[in-house]
């Protein structure tokens, strides 16, 4: 097990040098030249020769990418806003515990919904239980976030007035955006469990344990929802990433100063190197949770320990 | 006519009987079939111009003359979400399009000779799949720019990862297959097998996945023009009319009601349609 968790956090080693050579090649061959937005327009032709040097901008490309990396590593520098010319690190680190916060918030409703939903409609299909749960769940699956965040702020922020339509600081702030964000993801949780479900449902050591005079509810909750996790576990960390890209459309509907509005706002202004920033964040958070995904299935299929004992 | 092409056909026609038995699925190919001719009719179906601006006229309600009423700009909402269609449309199948050409590649290559190949291109894919996709697609954008081609490939080549996957893991169970070894005993090329063989057998699960991907493509779309990084005013994208719209939900709902639904009906046909196709396509459901 120990091996398994050591391998699997090696991996997540080239995966972000990679996502950061491809980032950063992106952004560097982007039309549009750095120094002209930091100085404007009208800068002098010295000036700019000047700052060029000073930004390391006439050093070869993979050097310019090595020194990006060695700066990260070691002094956990992604580069100074071109706009602002405060350090991107703090923008970004004072930006992204909104973003996660409602990402993970995301997740919560997306499982509290999610779960109990599929397995209610496994456990009743084909009545109308399941045919209603799973109506709900196809218009969750097709309904864009960012019309929902809408619909949400026109039902309890304008008509009942019973919650607030911008920030994130309250509680009451928080549940408009954690629906708008959980809900689709809710709906793909719901159909995963169901079906996940259905199958163990077929299995020979359930109609075993039916057999032993067990109640339905200890079946479902002792052998079949165990199984059922396995690939529900896969469907969330995937979600996980999904919704961190959704925090970012979530964050434009609702006004919150996340990582993804930072990131909407530098590209407005070309200011690429908090875009960089931004997305090397959410990548590596994401690499993160994936990790976590992987080793939680280590430790619900027994299948996956058994080969690294 | 062949053998062969009977046998392609008569899959084909019974891939449509079936589907034809699951009600669910022929409404979502019912709406969109009715969605795409509203696409390429939308000069006719349309009762003014998109663009057309009637300032006297502005934040109209929904009425006789104007069915979806007006915006801001006093511009009718019925035609801009008729001719929205044309663009979501045509950004999500072509989306979908870069993605499989690209994508069906890279997986066909890597499944099929391994090796370095598979290597490299699975690694780049692993890179590519570690950002999400909306991101990667709002990267791209902000490195080519706002339009309507860029928009698609944006949207393309962040949806590569997904269908290389899928064609590399069918094509891999697929080269072990005895037909295979068959072919290459009478000494048919590589490039030959991959065409003739190894393609026609990974469709199923490539269909399934495009129809789905269409409208993953289409609601990246329009989450980028809702960020507003995507088509640019005045083109009548139906995700940047949504986020034009918000800033009047307070005292003008229905600036946003029409081409939110818009959305939505697309969606729920392709994935109806989608989830039609799985069930009919994927041998496993097949009893």
């Amino acid at each position: 097990m120990v091996k398994y968790i050591f391998r699997r956090i090696l991996l997540v080693i080239p995966v972000m040098i990679g996502v950061s050579f491809l980032v950063f090649t992106m952004i560097h061959f982007t039309p549009g030249d750095p120094v002209i937005t930091i100085l404007g327009e009208t800068a002098s032709q010295e000036s700019i020769d000047q700052l060029r040097e000073e930004l390391g901008l006439n050093d070869p490309f993979l050097v310019q990418y090595f020194n990006y990396v060695k700066n990260i590593v070691v002094d956990q520098d992604l580069g100074r806003s071109y706009v602002t010319n405060r350090p991107v690190t703090n923008e970004i680190v004072s930006k992204f515990p909104n973003t996660l916060r409602l990402a993970l918030l995301g997740v919560l409703v997306s499982i509290s919904i999610g779960i109990p939903l599929g397995i209610i409609s496994a456990v009743k299909q084909y009545t109308w239980v399941d045919n209603i749960a799973m109506f709900f769940a196809l218009i969750g699956v097709s309904m864009p976030i960012f019309w929902q965040g809408i619909l949400l702020i026109i039902l309890f922020s304008v008509t009942f007035r019973i919650l607030p339509s911008s920030g994130f600081n309250t509680w009451q702030q928080m549940i408009l955006p954690a629906l708008t964000l959980g809900t689709g993801s809710a709906a793909i949780v719901a159909r995963m469990t169901r079906s996940s479900m259905l199958e163990v449902y077929r299995q020979d050591y359930i109609r075993t344990a039916r057999s032993k005079g067990l109640g339905e509810f200890t079946v479902v909750v002792r052998h079949a929802l165990r199984n059922t996790l396995i690939p529900v576990v896969t469907i969330v960390g995937l979600q996980f990433g999904f919704l961190l890209g959704g925090a970012i459309v979530t964050e434009t509907i609702f006004s919150i100063p996340g990582v993804g509005r930072l990131m909407v706002d530098a590209i407005r202004q070309r200011d690429m190197l908090i875009v960089q920033g931004g997305v090397l964040m959410i990548a590596f958070t994401f690499s993160i949770i994936n990790l976590f995904v992987d080793i939680m299935y280590a430790f619900l299929d027994p299948k996956i320990r058994a080969q690294y004992k | 006519m062949s053998v062969y092409n009977e046998k392609r056909q008569s899959l084909w026609l019974e891939t449509w009987h079936r589907l034809r038995k699951n009600k669910a699925a022929v409404i979502g190919l019912v709406i969109l079939v009715f969605l795409i001719l509203v696409a390429i009719f939308a000069d006719v179906i349309a009762p003014y111009d998109f663009r057309a601006q009637d300032l006297n006229a502005t934040f109209v309600k929904p009425n006789s003359t104007h069915w979806f009423g007006t915006d801001n700009f006093g511009r009718d909402i019925f035609s801009r979400v008729v001719y929205g269609s044309r663009i979501s449309l045509q950004i999500g199948f072509i989306a979908v399009g870069i993605a499989l050409f690209v994508g069906g590649f890279i997986g066909a290559v890597s499944g099929y000779f391994g090796g370095i190949f598979d290597t490299l291109f699975m690694r780049l894919v692993d890179v590519m799949l570690a950002v999400p996709t909306i991101l990667l697609a709002i990267s791209i954008v902000a490195v080519l720019g706002p339009g309507i081609t860029n928009l698609m490939i944006a949207v393309g080549v962040s949806s590569i990862p997904s269908y290389a996957r899928i064609v590399r893991a069918n094509v891999m169970s697929i080269k072990e297959m005895q037909y295979i070894e068959a072919a290459r005993a009478m000494g048919t090329t590589n490039v030959s097998i991959i065409l003739k063989h190894v393609i026609p057998n990974t469709l199923a699960p490539v269909i399934v996945q495009s129809t789905i991907g269409v409208a993953g493509a289409i609601l990246s779309a329009a989450g980028l023009g809702f960020i507003g990084l995507g088509i640019q005013p005045p083109n009548p994208e139906w995700g940047s009319m949504l986020n034009a719209g918000r800033h009047f939900i307070r005292d003008h709902p229905h600036l946003t009601t029409y081409p939110g639904l818009a959305i939505m009906i697309t969606i729920l046909s392709l994935n109806l349609l989608g989830d039609g196709l799985r069930d009919v396509l994927d041998p496993k459901l097949k009893d």
